[in-house]
């Protein structure tokens, strides 16, 4: 009898703990309100950030998505980047800069009610791309602009 | 620091466009104290959340690569003139910040 009414109550306290998660899920739809990515901000080579963010898969070359930066920037510490896509269902736009000692920059998670669209500045160390990664409708998208560096902008 | 943001929000057609700086170092932990030869600590913002009404619109993750004193820009549907958004931010020291703005 009494070893029912422990399982009883073990099984009580599961559903409830679902029921919260499930409620938490309906208050933020659609937005994987995924904790910090760590490993990939930490990450110091190009290719291991993309990986620990992304994963193995490779994004496609895009003419749907625009970087915006300027050609030559003067001040490497504040280099203003615009992305903007006309891709439908863009679930998120992440900021690469392949030659920074953090090469992920930033990673923003759009709602389904934001545009595909962000503007923001970034620390370039030296002349490099910038590469934008869109993921929209489940798939990952990418799209480059060079810029040039006068003086770099991460110290030293 | 007393006045650690700046948010504009207005309606452009449909769409409610935004604009907003964080005043905050934003250090990477790679530069170094020129008097005393130290490296300065790292703190940088790491999460910025918006919001519209309490409905999460954008949520931002960032790393030391953003530039000092952080400038977003979004533009986002199903607002309407007079509602509020909402930005807070958190950074990796533990500090934190929010501020509203009314859309107009």
């Amino acid at each position: 009898m009494k070893q029912q009414r422990r399982t009883l109550l073990k099984a009580g306290m599961a559903a409830s703990t679902l029921a919260v998660a499930a409620g938490a899920n309906l208050l933020t739809p659609r937005m994987v309100l995924a904790a910090w990515p760590e490993q990939a901000f930490k990450a110091k080579k190009y290719p291991d950030a993309m990986q620990a963010l992304i994963g193995d898969t490779q994004p496609v070359d895009n003419k749907d998505i625009t970087v915006k930066a300027p050609d030559i920037a003067e001040n490497g510490a504040v280099v203003s980047v615009t992305v903007k896509t006309t891709l439908p269902d863009v679930e998120s736009i992440s900021i690469f800069v392949p030659v920074n000692t953090f090469p992920l920059s930033a990673s923003y998670e759009m709602s389904n009610m934001a545009d595909g669209f962000i503007t923001g500045r970034f620390k370039m160390a030296k002349t490099s791309d910038v590469v934008a990664v869109v993921k929209a409708g489940g798939k990952l998208y990418t799209a480059k602009k060079a810029v040039k560096v006068t003086l770099g902008g991460c110290g030293g | 620091m007393k006045n650690k943001m700046k948010i504009r929000a207005w309606m452009d057609k449909d769409k409610t466009m935004v604009k907003a700086i964080i005043f905050h170092p934003m250090e990477t932990g790679l530069r170094k104290d020129k008097k005393t030869g130290k490296k300065i600590p790292p703190q940088y913002i790491t999460e910025v959340a918006c919001e519209h009404n309490g409905k999460s619109v954008l949520n931002c993750m960032w790393g030391p690569g953003v530039s000092k004193n952080p400038f977003l820009s979004f533009r986002f549907g199903g607002a309407k003139s007079g509602d509020t958004l909402k930005i807070s931010w958190k950074d990796n020291t533990g500090n934190s910040g929010s501020s509203e703005a009314k859309i107009g």
